[in-house]
């Protein structure tokens, strides 16, 4: 059964807060991860892969390069669950 | 006529380390040295890396001066004659002659000609390659004492202007003597390799195409994504079942020894276990960086060095890198 968006934003939100810090309320759909919350190559590879357990999805490591923003990641976990 | 049975190797039933040894670069390299080329910071290199300094080695140290003074250390530590090595493995991805190799060299520097000897390419996965061939030579009877060395000259093959993995690495040699023992003293090793991620970590381009002018000289690029995040959660897996073969618990242990990459490789990889807080952890790139080969023996040395560790506990070492290849085993601390 396909997740609803608010669902995945509310859990990424929470995975983003685990490793970095940022409070869940800034992770918005429009936030870019890395020129607006500074998040770099490494944390974004540890939320990708928290991303897969949280949502029993799969992110190919060639994927991970096109989630720019909160959005695209959402979109993508969404339309893979 | 009856013919003659073939005699076989007398085996031996269990095999240990007997001592390590460590050299590294005798330069210290600061962040500061190193940040301008790859528009960076200290802050920023110390915040993604968890190094503060690497070490070098100037244009007059070798990669054999390193391997010659790590592998003294050992076989003086060991209380063994040079003369009882029976094999010499040499890892490292730093050896700048594809032939005659580094190791039959360094049997004839260390005074164990005519040891048979041999290099092997397992790049930051090949001390515990190494390891895990000589715990095999030694236990099948073919050699009573095996020298390991893992030693790279990094510094040869990196690029100042590269993000990717050339700012973090170093310098360094180390060794280990394996012989026999009265107890098990190397458990199984869990090994293998992923050929589908060839790409991930390597050289830039070959040397054919340096010698045909399509290519600068080759220095190493890795794919960071990629190889941390099987460097983390594949490579946990490896750990937690080296554990599993060696018949013991991650509170079992007293030391855990992985290659030193990163520290947010090492740090996520301690949660991945979730290791007990007694276990000491080394984190021996804080101060000399990412030495490939090197690091796994550089790391329990320093530790055991230090005294954070004590000479007969159990120690989870692991190598992971280029190929990709892994290895991991347990071992009695030194």
């Amino acid at each position: 059964m396909a997740l609803s968006q608010t669902e995945v934003l509310a859990g990424l939100a929470e995975i983003v807060n685990e490793e970095t810090g940022i409070a869940t309320d800034a992770v918005a759909l429009d936030k870019h991860f890395t020129n607006d919350l500074d998040i770099d190559s490494i944390s974004m590879m540890t939320i990708v892969v928290n991303c897969e357990d949280k949502f029993g999805v799969k992110i190919p490591d060639e994927e991970v390069k096109n989630l720019e923003t909160v959005g695209d990641a959402v979109n993508f976990i969404v339309s893979a669950s | 006529m009856t013919k003659p049975e073939l005699k076989q190797y007398d085996t031996v039933k269990y095999s240990r380390i007997y001592a390590l040894g460590a050299a590294r670069g005798e330069l210290v390299v600061t962040n500061d040295d190193i940040a301008g080329p790859i528009d960076s910071s200290d802050e920023w290199i110390r915040q993604r890396t968890g190094i503060v300094t690497r070490r070098r080695a100037g244009a007059n140290t070798s990669l054999m001066d390193m391997a010659v003074a790590a592998s003294n250390e050992a076989i003086k530590g060991a209380g063994i004659d040079p003369k009882e090595i029976g094999a010499v493995i040499f890892s490292t991805i730093t050896h700048q002659h594809a032939t005659p190799s580094a190791a039959t060299m360094l049997a004839e520097l260390v005074g164990a000609n005519p040891a048979p000897a041999y290099d092997i390419s397992a790049a930051c996965a090949g001390y515990c390659y190494g390891i895990a061939q000589a715990d095999a030579l030694v236990r099948s009877g073919v050699a009573k004492f095996v020298l390991v060395v893992g030693a790279e000259k990094l510094s040869d093959v990196i690029d100042p202007t590269d993000r990717t993995i050339s700012f973090l690495l170093g310098d360094g040699a180390g060794a280990a003597i394996v012989g026999p023992s009265d107890y098990a003293g190397i458990a199984p090793t869990v090994w293998g390799s992923d050929g589908s991620k060839w790409d991930a970590v390597g050289m830039t381009s070959s040397m054919l195409d340096y010698r045909d002018g399509k290519s600068s000289w080759p220095t190493i690029r890795q794919e960071g994504q990629t190889v941390f995040r099987w460097a983390v959660w594949e490579m946990a897996k490896t750990a937690k079942k080296a554990l599993e073969v060696a018949g013991i618990e991650a509170s079992d242990l007293s030391a855990l020894v992985t290659h030193q990459a990163n520290i947010r490789i090492i740090d996520e990889m301690v949660k991945q276990l979730d290791l007990p807080e007694h276990v000491a952890v080394a984190r021996d790139i804080v101060n000399t960086g990412n030495t490939s080969a090197a690091s796994v023996p550089l790391a329990m040395h320093e530790l055991l060095r230090t005294g954070a560790v004590k000479s007969g506990g159990y120690a989870l070492e692991i190598g992971f890198g280029a190929g990709l290849a892994f290895a991991a085993q347990v071992v009695v601390l030194p």
